[in-house]
Parts: C-alpha cells; sequence; structure tokens
C-alpha cells in the first residue's frame, strides 16, 4: 500500500510538520514490516512442525510394514500380540451389535435425532452445537452406520453438472473447525435441493470440534445425498485418529470412544475419492502426480484403503501360517477368508498420491519429502494430466494458505482452504469456492475469532510467537541427548560455546526442521557478546517432567518424544478397549518398537520404570497414564484466560 | 598499516559479508513460498525492513526498480536482491532513527505540547502529509495506539511499547 514515486513533491504544510510526518511514517512502516516478517517465521515454525509431525506418522507406517512382513517370525515368539494387531483390522458387519445396549437416558438434553434423517434434524444439530450441546453417543453411531450405507452406494468419483441456475461451492479443509463450517452456512446457506456443497476432505483434526464437524457434514448428506459431496482427505485415516484426544469432546465419547473410533475406520474408507465438475474441473484433497491414471482410480475397490500407515504386504504366499482358527473369527486383510484380493501396491499409491500431494512451482514430479507421502507436482505435470483427461482444471485443498485460498500453475490450479485461524489465531483466513458453468470462480473469504473486536496486528504475532516458540522448545527439549552430543562433536575447546553457524548446523541436523535458525537464535538461546552460542542455553526456561526421580533423562526423552506413536500401538494393542494393557505385552509392544526405531535406550530400563510406576499394582498399565506422565513443563508458563464473548467474522 | 593489518582486515570484512549474506538468505527464504529464489515484488519492502532498514516509500521504489528483472514479472529473484542489499547492509544505509528523534517528531505535531495527539489529529497528518497512509495502515496503527477511554494516542506510552515489542 502506498507505493509512491519519489519524484512527486508530498504537500507541503510547512517543512516541520512534514519532516516530522514523515519520520513517523517511515519509523512505523518499518515497525509493521518487523511484525509482519515475525508473524511470516511464526508460521514458517508452525507449517514446519506440521509438516514433520505428518512425516513421523509415515515412519509408523513404515514400522507396520515391518511387522507385518515379520509376522511369520514374531508368530514363533508372539501370535498373541499380532493377533491383537492384525485383529483391530476387522470389519463391522452388525449394526445391532452396537446400537443395542446403548439407551439414551431421560436426562439427556442433547439434540434428539430420527432415523431416517430430515432437514429438521439438521436444525436441531445446529442449535444444540451452537449452544455446545454434545450429540449421544447412540446418535452418533447411528449416524456413522447410515452414512456408510450411502457411501457404499456412491461411486469412486461423482459426476456433478451445474447450470446458470444452479451453482455449487467447494470448501475445503475444515479439521474440527465448527466456527468455520458455521460462518460457511450462515455466508452461504445450508445444503438443500438447489444448494450443492462439495467438502473436499479433512474435515477433523487439530480442531477441537471435529465430532460436531463430522455429525453435520453426515447429517447433511444423509438428507441431501445427491447434493453433498464428500471427498476423502488425509486425515480421514483412522490410524491417524487413533489418538483419542483428538475426537474426544465428551465423557459419552469416552465411554463409546473405541467403538466410534471402529467404525470411523470403516466410514472413511467409504468416502470417495474425488469429484469432476462438468466433465472440467477435478476435486480431490490433496493432488495429482506423474502417473496417475484416472480410469484405474474409478475403478478400484477404494474402501480397501485403509490408512496411510498401512500399506498393502507384499503378500508372499509361501509365507502361509496356520492361524487357530479358535482365536481368528475375524477376517483380516491376510486371512484366507477374505473374498477378494487386497488393493494392490500401486493401486494403494494411486489414492496416497491423491490425498498427500502438492503443487510447486519447480517442473517434474519428485517424492514429498517434507510430509513424506504424495509428490510434489509441477505445472508440466498439471498441463500432462489435465490435458490427458480434458480437464481445465484442479481444486485441491491440503496446504493452508494466508488467504485461504490460492491460485498457482497458471490458474490450473487452486487451494482452498477453509479452516481459518488453522495454526494460531490470526495466522490465516478461511475461504470457499461457488462455481457455476460458463463464469470464473468466485471466492469468499471469512476469519473466525473470538474476541470482541480484531486484535491489533501486535497482539496477534505475539500470540502466534509465544505459541510457535513453545511448540518447537518442546521438540529441542525432546532431542535435548542428541542435539547435546551434536553440539559436543563441534565443540573441540570444550568451551560451552560454538559459532552461530555451528548451532544452526546442529539444530538442523538433528531436528530435521528446515527453519532460520539464525534468525531465530535470538529467541531461543544465549550469546556472548562475539556473537558465540552458549549451546546449553538451547535448553533453558523448559524440562520434560520426570514421573519418577531416579529414572535416566534418556528415557524419559524417548518416551516422551514418541508418545503419540506409542498411544496408537496401545490403541492397537488394548483389544477390549479398556485402557489397559499387561505388563508383558508392554514390553513386547516397546522392544518391537524400539528395535525398528533404533532407541537407544535399554529395554531394561523401560522395564525398570513401568515398575516403578505400575500405579495400577496388578500388573496391568492405564497406558494413557503412563503417557501422560511425560510432559513438558515450561518455566515460565502463563496461561491467560480468554474470555470467550461474541462470535465475529470478517 | 602493515600487509599483516590490512589482510587481517579484508579477512574480517570477508567474515562480515558472509554473516549478511546468511541473514539476508534467511530473510529471504522465509518469504520464498515456492521455494525457488524468488520473492513477489511487494514482499521486498517487507523483507528490507525485517533487516532493520527504514526506507521510505519512495527511496524503496527506487530499490524495487534496482532489483528487479529488465522485464518486470512481479517477482524478485535472489541472485538480484542479494548484492543491492549487501551494500546497503556494509554502507548502513536507511537506518531507522533513534527514539529520541521519533518522540520529537511527535511533539512537532503535539503544537500544545499536552503530551497526546487526538485521534483526528493522528488520521489528518498521515494520511494528508508526507507518504500518505493508506485505509489499512491508518486503522492498524489506531488500533495499537489509541487508548479508548480517551481516544487520544499518547504517543510517549506508543514508542515505549514499540520499542520493548521489537528488543
Amino acid at each position: 500500500p502506498g507505493l509512491y514515486h519519489s519524484s512527486t513533491k508530498p504537500r507541503d504544510a510547512g517543512t516541520g510538520v512534514l519532516k516530522a510526518t514523515l519520520i513517523i511514517q517511515k519509523w512505523y512502516r518499518g515497525y509493521k514490516a518487523r511484525l509482519r516478517a515475525r508473524q511470516q517465521y511464526a508460521l514458517t515454525i508452525f507449517r514446519s512442525i506440521e509438516y514433520a509431525d505428518e512425516q513421523s506418522q509415515m515412519q509408523l507406517s513404515s514400522f507396520f510394514s515391518y511387522m507385518l512382513e515379520n509376522y511369520a517370525d514374531m508368530c514363533k515368539e508372539d501370535t498373541e500380540l499380532v493377533h491383537r494387531f492384525l485383529a483391530s483390522q476387522q470389519c463391522i458387519k452388525d449394526r445391532q451389535k452396537y446400537v443395542e445396549f446403548i439407551s439414551v437416558p431421560d436426562s439427556y438434553s442433547g439434540p434428539r435425532l430420527q432415523f431416517p434423517l430430515s432437514a429438521v434434524d439438521i436444525d436441531y444439530l445446529l442449535k444444540g452445537f451452537m449452544h455446545q450441546e454434545i450429540l449421544h453417543a447412540r446418535f452418533v453411531i447411528e449416524m456413522l452406520f447410515e452414512t456408510k450405507k450411502v457411501l457404499q452406494q456412491m461411486p469412486n468419483f461423482t459426476h456433478i453438472e451445474t447450470s446458470s441456475f444452479e451453482d455449487i461451492t467447494i470448501c475445503g479443509d475444515l479439521h474440527g473447525n465448527l466456527n468455520d463450517l458455521l460462518v460457511i452456512f450462515y455466508k452461504n446457506g445450508l445444503p438443500s435441493e438447489s444448494n450443492s456443497y462439495v467438502f473436499n476432505g479433512d474435515f477433523v483434526d487439530r480442531g477441537k470440534n471435529s465430532m460436531e464437524v463430522l455429525m453435520l457434514l453426515f447429517a447433511n448428506f444423509l438428507v441431501y445425498p445427491n447434493k453433498v459431496h464428500l471427498n476423502r482427505g488425509n486425515h480421514e485415516d483412522f490410524m491417524m485418529n487413533l489418538r483419542k484426544t483428538k475426537l474426544n469432546s465428551s465423557s459419552y465419547l469416552q465411554v463409546y470412544g473405541r467403538r466410534i473410533l471402529e467404525m470411523l475406520e470403516e466410514v472413511y474408507t467409504w468416502l470417495p475419492i474425488g469429484t469432476i465438475i462438468d466433465n472440467e474441473i477435478l476435486v480431490v484433497h490433496g493432488g495429482i502426480s506423474e502417473s496417475i491414471d484416472l480410469d484405474l482410480l474409478h475403478r478400484i475397490e477404494r474402501h480397501k484403503v485403509k490408512s496411510v500407515l498401512i500399506p498393502p504386504m507384499e503378500v508372499n504366499r509361501d509365507h502361509t501360517f496356520e492361524l487357530d482358527e479358535s482365536k481368528s473369527s475375524v477376517s483380516t486383510t491376510i486371512s484366507k477368508k477374505s473374498t477378494s484380493e487386497p488393493l494392490l501396491k500401486y493401486e494403494w499409491e494411486q489414492v496416497i498420491d491423491i490425498l498427500w500431494s502438492d503443487p510447486k512451482s519447480k517442473n517434474g514430479c519428485y517424492p514429498n519429502t517434507c510430509r513424506g507421502g504424495g509428490c510434489y507436482f509441477g505445472p508440466d505435470i498439471t498441463t500432462k494430466i489435465l490435458s490427458k483427461y480434458q480437464l481445465k482444471m484442479l481444486i485441491r485443498s491440503h496446504e493452508c494458505k494466508p488467504e485461504g485460498y490460492e491460485i498457482c500453475h497458471d490458474g490450473k490450479v487452486v487451494t482452498i482452504f477453509s479452516a481459518s485461524n488453522y495454526y494460531e489465531e490470526g495466522s490465516n483466513r478461511g475461504a470457499y469456492i461457488q462455481m457455476c458453468s460458463g463464469m470464473p470462480p468466485r471466492f469468499f473469504q471469512y476469519q473466525t475469532t473470538w474476541a470482541t473486536h480484531l486484535k491489533p496486528l501486535r497482539q496477534r504475532v505475539n500470540t502466534m510467537e509465544i505459541n510457535a516458540f513453545r511448540m518447537l522448545k518442546e521438540r529441542i527439549i525432546s532431542r535435548k541427548t542428541d542435539l547435546t552430543h551434536a553440539f559436543q562433536l563441534q565443540d573441540h575447546k570444550k568451551s560451552g560455546k560454538l559459532s552461530l553457524g555451528q548451532w544452526a548446523f546442529c539444530m538442523e541436523s538433528v531436528l530435521g526442521l528446515n527453519l532460520p535458525w539464525r534468525t531465530l537464535s535470538l529467541r531461543l538461546v544465549n550469546k556472548d557478546k562475539d556473537g558465540n552460542v552458549d549451546y546449553m542455553s538451547s535448553f533453558q526456561d523448559i524440562h520434560i517432567k520426570k514421573p519418577v526421580e531416579e529414572v535416566q533423562s534418556t528415557v524419559i526423552e524417548t518416551l516422551y518424544r514418541y508418545r503419540y506413536d506409542l498411544e496408537i500401538l496401545f490403541n492397537i494393542i488394548d483389544s477390549d478397549h479398556s485402557g489397559l494393557i499387561s505388563r508383558e505385552e508392554f514390553r513386547d509392544t516397546w522392544k518391537l518398537f524400539s528395535s525398528h526405531y533404533n532407541v537407544p535406550v535399554d529395554d531394561y530400563q523401560v522395564d525398570e520404570l513401568v515398575n516403578t510406576m505400575d500405579l495400577n499394582k496388578d500388573g496391568s498399565i492405564d497406558f494413557n497414564e503412563f503417557l501422560k506422565a511425560f510432559y513438558v513443563v515450561h518455566k515460565y508458563d502463563t496461561l491467560k484466560q480468554v474470555c470467550i464473548t461474541n462470535l465475529i467474522f470478517v | 598499516v602493515t600487509d599483516e593489518t590490512l589482510s587481517l582486515g579484508k579477512k574480517k570484512d570477508k567474515e562480515i559479508v558472509a554473516d549478511y549474506h546468511k541473514k539476508i538468505k534467511e530473510a529471504f527464504e522465509v518469504f520464498d513460498h515456492d521455494s525457488n529464489n524468488t520473492v513477489d515484488v511487494r514482499e521486498i519492502g517487507t523483507i528490507m525492513r525485517s533487516l532493520g532498514c527504514c526506507p521510505s516509500e519512495g527511496e524503496l521504489h527506487d530499490l524495487i526498480a534496482e532489483v528487479e528483472d529488465e522485464e518486470p514479472t512481479g517477482y524478485i529473484r535472489y541472485e538480484k536482491f542479494l548484492p543491492v542489499m549487501t551494500e546497503i547492509l556494509l554502507e548502513r544505509r536507511f537506518r531507522p532513527v533513534p527514539e529520541d528523534v521519533l518522540l520529537r517528531a511527535f511533539e512537532v505535531l503535539d503544537s500544545a505540547k499536552r503530551g497526546f495527539l487526538t485521534k483526528e489529529e493522528l488520521i489528518k497528518y498521515m494520511t494528508e502529509e508526507g507518504e500518505p497512509f493508506s485505509q489499512e495502515e491508518m486503522e492498524e496503527m489506531l488500533s495499537a495506539a489509541i487508548d479508548p477511554d480517551t481516544n487520544a494516542i499518547h504517543y510517549r506510552d506508543y514508542i515505549t511499547m514499540m520499542v520493548t515489542d521489537e528488543s
């Protein structure tokens, strides 16, 4: 704003006043720019950590492959354990089994739904959710069941036609942001016979109201199955949801949570892969790859893509094993009972590419190393694929954009992202697209905020920064041993100091985060007057709480670092959903895990720790309690209470 | 001045330049959303200012002309930006004015020496004189500077707040 040609004379209101004004303007613009730069740095930290998290989940996937591949060997050692693991992939056939014993008490005051649903039920849900009411598990489960039934009838790609009377609205990632969904419905109208929608994946995770968002989307889908189109995103993946905390929003769900998650697993796999509008526009969650085969994708059995973390096993028929029939009353993907072949690896990869890829400005197609799944595709790939299938445009989501949308590849690729304030309050706007045949797409933006007014930039930046640095410091402390080792390797003089460049190099290589370390160093470490870094100050102001004093730091660090992966694993092992596993199971799981991940911790140390922490004193471990015991303490933590007043949007 | 001192001096210079290069690279990369060594021309001002410079809008305009390609594409390439920015840092051009100069500037506008400016006065000066603010810039400055009770800008406090933010 205000780019001013230097040859135009400013209005002269007295040189003193003019000079003073110029000084203030110059200073302010400098100050504001530096705020914006800090905002950008904070965003970079958030994005970097988010992608690193996704990558480490992919690591988990290779661990599962490893487990499956070594099944035969493990069989001898521990059939029980691996059975459990594979048994988690059972099909839910009988609704009765699940809904039967769940009664809704009279005291329940939340929304009551009547299946088959009608517009009235959607109203109840909306009003209920706006008053922060919680939907009873019974209705949740019924909803999931009905949704699955209808989704099963949908093809992999829904073909839609628009007309000049009937446009269609396309929304991107919602990530559990109920407020954003409500804003969209408010501004753009509820779905109806004359108001079509496409929701392009990633309805859940990260936001606080994943369950509410899902229920609203599914309810609308059930009432208007030909007008509401739901595409699968990379977060519609039961493995990603096995972190219970993400879906928990009530005590009901804590009781039925596992059951709900099992049903969700199935519903997710039946979500269509994409939509095609007017035979011209392809809408999928992530993107495309060089080798994408839309004809193949139309044909594959999409529900067999269980999770990005479970690639199809390279089934080696020689490795047949004897499953004790009495134990395996469930069908597994490799059981002889399965009625059809599992998906082929390259078919599975095609779907993963659709869900995970990102467009880049560089030509070519290469693996998406940032996320660990899918690929990066350049403008040449877009041109090639679009023309191959006679398409004009690709609309996708998957990436957070500051303005809620972004156009690239010469107008051929549009990113649409509907979760505003995704990383932090003020981090980005959300947007949606209105499309009508023959007209260019129209973009609508919004930003929801819990405040009586939009806070000034400096406050938003401060909030973002504080949180970004908290997250970063948690990463740092969880790698303290490795980092200290790296620092000391470089510190030949044993002075406790390194040059800024050396410190930055260690941070980047150990943490695997591509960040502007030199600039960030101002907030992360202490430096002397020569600019050398006191590297151990990287760990000041933060430490991991030791649940037991005598335990070695490396053990604590490792458990803290892998806590999410372990949570997923334990949840799988816990087949009766009790929240408890036996000490033997814990030990065995840990052994497998640590050998695959090359964890530098002795098994007996973990054993010791578990012994000391055996809170139940009956040989079983409440693993949620166990994992929660490892948390990070920030020295200067001041949790400010945020006053929830009105919901406003801009 | 012996040969030794000269070569030591050169070494120091080299280190300083190398240091600046790394700083500039980091600031540039954070706005290089496509990771292809280019940034949108509209971000150049932000990048330069984030490196500690305080050019006026007119000066910025001239600088952009220096780093643009022959045929402006709307993007600035790193290869062109780096040498220009290094020079600016080495010559310490566009240094921000010290705090007391800023204070005196406000005092000049506050002819009645009340210690504050009214909202209307500030708007008038910032949007009509010098290199006028856009509406967005004005609103943004007001949102942080104004005291909602008095609808005035107590500039001493405001300056202190900005300075604390930056340190």
